[in-house]
């Protein structure tokens, strides 16, 4: 018992409101797809509404993308390529140029717009998301004009039509991540936005205007996951990016086996932080925190396994409990708000099944107290301990706010149970030893690896995974590989 | 019954640095030779040769791997008059003994050229790094017989990689190069060699969940299948060129490892 858990907790401890406006964002009652430059009525007829999971409300509707309109969009997409691939690259660097510098203007609009589309915290989109997204397509506007310095003696061209669909995790980071490559690298682009996080796709097709950006450079199909099947199985297609999870991806890969199309995944993951007994414990509490309840836990990369040594897990494991119970969930538009809600009933679903499954199969839980909000979708941060290497909450993706705790002796020990999984993302090591780290780092099969810091991203560095984390990388000059072809 | 009586060569399988026969007990006949008809089990026996050896040969340094690599070449410079028996001659041993000498001069280069530093927005070292994909399987080309099977397993090893190689049409080019393998120092199970049916061995191969890369540069234009097997543990699918090199045929079976670590006093 030290200091910090005597101190008493709940009401003395309350922080006062402190919610953003949301008066700055206006969705419009409807948005219809974003096609040749144009907003259009769906063929299909369709239309679904998009909700804030933090209260259930409707936010407003979207069209459901049918074959016909994916096939629409893939034309327009098609016709713009001529001039966009062929077109002065400097001009592409400044059209790109002009986004990011607009993404930053109305950064505090679109953080707010995420957040309820989302629910993700405030604090989140305001200081991740938005910068970060901006970040992408200043970096990548820079690239349109020196390709031939990334690949020399590569003769670079573009591919031709991108066919993109992100998740719904960071939705307009993950459009920024796809979008802005694509365009440097001279193709041009049929984006599927997530089901459940359409709206800062929708509004980025106003910043696309703003921009004006030549009409079906870039084209917007909302839909579910119907939808971004179509837009797989559409011909005319030259490429496919797909972030999200990894049994969606092996669908799209079995449906483009044979078509010679082009594609990277961004799949799952499971990795493994990995603590040793000899690192710095405080900062190593908040880079669990950080790495497994930010976004709710909502990111491919989360370090949804701690694999902490045996010789320090008793007390790091209740500072890690203490500091849960420091943490405010609730309103996203809150910003003090550290964890907000669940993306969507489905994904609540999922949650509640497999913390189900841990419980039944012996792991023992914790969850601080919290009072949760009555409507929408919530988990309270959740640690398990006394987790096998075989439970599911060990093996499959939760993408939620849930760790599994296990632990190790020696570092071969903890290499050996972090590469125990079909997944290679990323991991987390914790330790003051220089030389440790880098040993541990080559030997970590996994695509990213934080040495003591975690879930840092940033344009210039390439991500992606290794296993069935999926192929190819994002941001950095690998990236810009994914999005061209080379003649030399 | 004048003169010596010459000692013939039986052509057996190349598995974990031993040569067996198949499993199976099954040859067929190249070029008036019975070969060894490699089974579904004697490829997954391959692919965990492979495993098994790929900590080691991935952990060798770089500059190991381009002497062992070179060794090669020295083996099969020793070798030429053989090797010029199995393919269309001594033009194309020169040119496959070259090619092992230019992949091996590669080992200490990929990192310099293909990983980098990576200037990001904030306090931190990041820097990134090509390793091997891990277990890669090969359907060597038909053609050329010895040339095609070197032209695709030497840029996979270089890196690290693990190859268990399918040779149908030239199985004695395949097996004259793994008996050149075998005395080159590189360890057992690097590379395997087997000799075999591709319709037979691929899909076992393409399917495989150990399997993290599969080339497909041999395999005849119905790929289809293949793929979309490929795609159940998210493999690599790779195709290139059976006659040339590249940096580029090394780089696709390659990963992009990218580490950060904070800046502070």
């Amino acid at each position: 018992m030290d200091e910090l858990e005597q101190r008493p907790q709940g009401t003395d401890w309350l922080y006062a409101p402190a919610p953003e406006s949301r008066e700055i964002v206006h969705f419009q009652e409807r948005y219809g797809l974003f096609i040749g430059g144009e907003t259009v009525e769906p063929r299909s007829g369709e239309w679904f509404p998009t909700l804030s999971p933090a209260s259930e409300e409707p936010l407003a509707e979207v069209a459901q993308g049918g074959a016909d309109d994916v096939a629409l969009a893939v034309e327009a997409a098609r016709g713009a390529f001529p001039e966009w691939s062929s077109g002065k690259p400097a001009s592409r660097a400044k059209y790109l140029f002009r986004i990011a510098r607009i993404l930053q203007e109305r950064s505090r609009e679109l953080a707010v717009a995420e957040s309820l589309d989302g629910g993700k915290p405030i604090k989140e989109s305001r200081d991740v998301d938005l910068p970060l997204a901006a970040a992408h397509f200043f970096y990548h506007a820079g690239w349109a004009d020196k390709l031939e310095y990334a690949f020399p003696n590569r003769r670079p061209q573009s591919l031709g039509v991108a066919a993109q669909i992100i998740p719904w995790n960071f939705p307009l980071l993950m459009l920024a991540w796809k979008v802005a490559p694509a365009l440097a690298c001279g193709n041009t682009v049929v984006l599927k936005p997530a089901e459940t996080t359409p709206l800062t796709a929708l509004l980025f097709a106003d910043v696309c205007r703003q921009a004006e950006l030549p009409p079906g450079t870039v084209n917007i199909v909302t839909g579910d996951g119907s939808t971004g099947e179509a837009l797989v199985r559409q011909e005319g297609i030259d490429k496919v990016a797909f972030t999200g999870s990894t049994e969606v991806g092996k669908a799209i890969q079995r449906e483009l086996a044979g078509r010679a199309v082009p594609h990277t995944l961004e799949l799952g993951g499971k990795a493994a932080n990995i603590v040793f007994d000899d690192a710095a414990i405080d900062q190593a509490v908040e880079g669990i925190v950080n790495g497994i309840y930010f976004n709710q836990g909502h990111v491919c990369c989360a370090g949804s396994r701690l694999l902490v040594q045996e010789s320090i897990a008793e007390p790091l494991v209740a500072r890690l409990k203490r500091r849960l119970s420091t943490l405010r969930v609730g309103d996203p538009l809150d910003k003090n708000t550290d964890v907000g809600a669940i993306n969507s009933r489905a994904q609540l679903d999922r949650i509640r099944e497999l913390v189900a499954s841990g419980e039944a199969e012996g792991a023992e839980l914790y969850q601080p107290p919290c009072d949760l909000p009555e409507r929408g979708y919530w988990f309270p941060p959740t640690v398990f301990t006394n987790v096998a290497q075989s439970f599911r909450i060990a093996q499959e993706e939760i993408f939620g706010p849930v760790l599994s705790v296990m632990t190790f002796r020696t570092p071969s020990e903890a290499i050996e149970k972090a590469n125990n999984t079909a997944y290679g993302l990323s991991a987390g090591v914790w330790t003051e030893k220089g030389s440790r780290i880098l040993w541990m780092a080559e030997r970590l099969r996994a695509g990213v690896v934080w040495a003591n810091t975690f879930n840092r991203f940033d344009p210039a560095s390439p991500f992606g995974g290794y296993k069935e984390s999926g192929f190819g990388r994002e941001g950095g000059r690998h990236g810009l590989e994914a999005y061209l072809r080379f003649d030399g | 019954m004048s003169g010596r009586l010459p000692v013939r060569k039986t052509y057996k399988l190349f598995v974990g640095g031993a040569f067996p026969r198949s499993e199976s007990g099954r040859t067929y006949l190249v070029d008036g030779q019975n070969v060894a008809l490699a089974s579904r089990k004697d490829a997954r026996d391959a692919v965990r040769a492979a495993r098994a050896a790929f900590a080691g040969w991935s952990g060798t340094t770089a500059y190991n791997r381009g002497q062992v690599l070179y060794r090669l070449a020295e083996m099969m410079e020793a070798r030429a008059g053989d090797l010029a028996g199995v393919c269309s001659g001594r033009d194309e041993v020169e040119r496959s003994i070259d090619r092992v000498v230019w992949y091996a001069g590669w080992a200490d280069k990929l990192a310099q050229l293909l990983g980098g530093a990576n200037p990001v927005a904030g306090p931190y070292f990041n820097f990134t790094l090509p390793e091997p994909t891990g277990v890669v399987a090969t359907i060597a080309p038909d053609a050329p017989p010895l040339e095609g099977i070197v032209s695709r397993v030497l840029p996979a090893v270089v890196s690290g990689n693990t190859v268990v190689a399918v040779s149908e049409a030239s199985p004695l080019a395949a097996i004259e190069l793994a008996e050149a393998i075998a005395t080159s120092d590189m360890p057992g199970g690097t590379v395997n060699v087997l000799t075999g049916r591709v319709s037979e061995l691929a899909p076992v191969l393409a399917g495989h969940m150990d399997v993290n890369a599969i080339d497909l540069t041999g395999a005849d234009g119905a790929t289809a299948e293949l793929e979309r097997l490929a795609a159940g543990n998210v493999k690599r699918v790779v195709r290139g060129t059976s006659d040339g090199q590249s940096l580029w045929e090394i780089e696709p079976l390659l990963e992009m490892k990218t580490v950060w670590h904070p800046i502070g006093r």
